[in-house]
């Protein structure tokens, strides 16, 4: 019995989804304060910044290439993933390195 | 690796991204930001292949490695070649290929369900909050995705920047969304993947329904919705694999692309709503409130312009798209060196929506080698311009108009504008007296303090400094 309490006391019956949307919300607000603190002067870098991180798909795209064909898994998947991969990563270097050179380009008075 | 240990590394890796966005908040720190966020990336990608298992099957590290070579090849050429006058687009590209990222992705657990962890145990088929979330996937991804491919095409003047309007086209997308909504219903309730087909086909059409009504004007807010939505799709695709770095990434740019959309259309003084409904600056406006301008307007050269310039004490420049277009930032860079040479103050001026996506003037100056400590923003430099001599106003022109504050009839009537008829004089760059991208007529043009230099931005800048 005391076990069971303490157990929903940490959140143990809790849906794991109710957790990610916790995580979500409070991303949501992280987000909304950091991104208000962001120069207007920086918002093209703070776009294509965005297309970067939004690379991190790539994640998923793994996870589809690397499905186990001898399980049962679809082939499909497995293509579907390359292409992923492929559309992620223009999105990761393309995103990250044209940042970079932007950024680069701001400079104070000499 | 410990199921335990790798949320722990997926965590660190989405603080990393909070942090990469947290340095843009001044040019100083945004340079660690982003390696910051590439260290992140880093992080999650061998996280990633490592939590994949032992795999020795060459068809997968192959693909693995060709996926990432072929992508990473092509972002690095586009990244390095791609012109700074092209971000818009650019930017709209990579917000497609995010959308399509997801869309592949929610597809692939589709097919593979099990591989992705989303099979409920008792009925041995997708789980029912998982077929919501693919099929949430699929249509913020696909509609990101031919949403931006319409953008881009309108950025880069492939598909006209008219807004495409025909009748029945509110009712169809209210039509198309209300199909979408039941076909999601169908596919979680039945599980026929049929639904799921439908949905992913149905989301492309949309996309393109939802934005080929949008006006080349209102495009910057556009790419900045697109943003968001690409972040967004990311964070379903997060909800759906049950991992952290994603679904934090996901509201992050969310958060960043809604609130930049917010900032355009207040800086344009739209309604978020009335910005996706459509149809703006289709007809160009034939005189705002239909009074014809009979006024001579007052014409100069490179000779008076430089003229006036040499015995100015102050000067504001305020850039627009008509600079990016001419290439001019470089010449006008060139113009400000000689300027302050000779002890004349040159500071530079900046809408919110000059260009055509926000910040856009700020890197093609900071390309040219223009001091960010000279560029302001609206606000700060508004008070200013009674008390300057010269402002020279470069491609820019809706963002000057003074039918803003003065004509209710004008169709951007309430936009808060730069006050730049408040100057001295008004030197105006612009190839003819046409109206601007909004299709809106320039009451500035006819001032009588205001002198019209008919040229190409870059080769009357070029002129100017030649003549000093």
């Amino acid at each position: 019995m005391e076990m069971e309490a303490v157990a929903q006391i940490m959140g143990q019956g809790v849906d794991p989804f109710i957790f990610r949307v916790s995580l979500f919300v409070l991303a949501l607000f992280v987000g909304y304060y950091v991104v208000w603190s962001v120069t207007p002067a920086l918002h093209t870098p703070l776009m294509s910044v965005s297309n970067a991180i939004s690379g991190v798909v790539v994640i998923g795209a793994l996870i589809a290439v690397g499905v186990d064909l001898a399980q049962g898994a679809s082939m499909g998947s497995k293509i579907l993933g390359t292409i992923a991969l492929t559309l992620a990563s223009i999105n990761i270097f393309g995103g990250f390195m044209v940042t970079q050179r932007m950024l680069a380009m701001y400079k104070k008075k000499n | 690796m410990d199921a335990n240990i790798e949320a722990i590394l997926y965590l660190i890796s989405g603080v990393l991204f909070i942090l990469s966005v947290r340095g843009l908040s001044s040019p100083e720190t945004a340079r660690t930001g982003n390696v910051l966020g590439m260290i992140g990336m880093g992080i999650a990608i061998i996280v990633t292949i490592v939590g994949l298992g032992e795999f020795t099957d060459p068809l997968t590290i192959g693909m693995i490695a060709g996926g990432i070579a072929l992508g990473g090849g092509i972002g690095a050429l586009l990244a390095t070649r791609v012109p700074m006058t092209d971000m818009p687009q650019t930017v709209g590209m990579l917000n497609s290929f995010g959308g399509m990222s997801a869309v592949l992705v929610s597809v692939a657990a589709v097919l593979s369900p099990a591989d992705f962890n989303i099979v409920d145990v008792a009925t041995n088929a997708i789980s029912m909050g998982s077929s919501i979330e693919t099929s949430l996937g699929v249509i913020v991804g696909a509609i990101t995705f031919s949403g931006s491919v319409i953008a881009a095409g309108k950025l880069q003047g492939v598909i006209s920047g008219a807004p495409i309007v025909f009748k029945g086209q509110h009712p169809l997308n209210a039509l198309l969304t209300i199909a979408a909504l039941v076909m999601i219903g169908m596919f979680v309730v039945t599980g026929d993947a049929t639904w799921f087909w439908a949905v992913t086909a149905l989301a492309f059409l949309m996309g393109i329904t939802l934005i080929i009504p949008i006006g080349g004007a209102d495009m910057p807010v556009v790419i900045a919705i697109l943003n968001s939505y690409s972040g967004f799709a990311g964070a379903i695709v997060g909800f759906t694999l049950g991992n952290t770095a994603l679904i934090i990434t996901g509201a992050m740019v969310g958060s960043s692309g809604a609130i930049l959309s917010y900032i355009m259309c207040k800086a344009m003084n739209r309604s978020f709503i009335s910005v996706m409904l459509g149809g703006f600056g289709g007809e160009v406006a034939e005189g705002a409130g239909g009074e014809v301008e009979t006024r001579p307007v007052k014409q100069g050269n490179a000779d008076d312009a430089a003229f006036v310039l040499k015995s100015a004490g102050s000067l504001i420049i305020v850039p627009g798209y008509g600079m990016a277009v001419a290439q001019a930032q470089h010449a006008i860079r060139e113009l400000t060196d000689e300027l302050q040479a000779k002890g004349v103050s040159v500071k530079f001026a900046i809408h919110p929506v000059a260009g055509r996506m926000p910040g856009h003037m700020n890197v093609l100056l900071a390309e040219a080698n223009v001091s960010y400590d000279d560029v302001y923003e609206l606000e700060d430099i508004n008070s200013e311009f009674s008390q300057t001599d010269v402002v020279l106003v470069i491609g820019a022109n809706d963002v000057t108009n003074p039918a803003a504050k003065t004509d209710p009839t004008s169709p951007i009537f309430g936009m808060p504008v730069l006050d730049v008829e408040n100057a001295g004089t008004v030197l105006f760059i612009k190839r003819s007296l046409a109206s601007g991208y909004a299709g809106i007529h320039n009451p500035l043009f006819f001032e009588d303090n205001t002198m019209m230099l008919f040229a190409d931005a870059k080769k009357m800048v070029e002129d100017i400094v030649k003549a000093l």
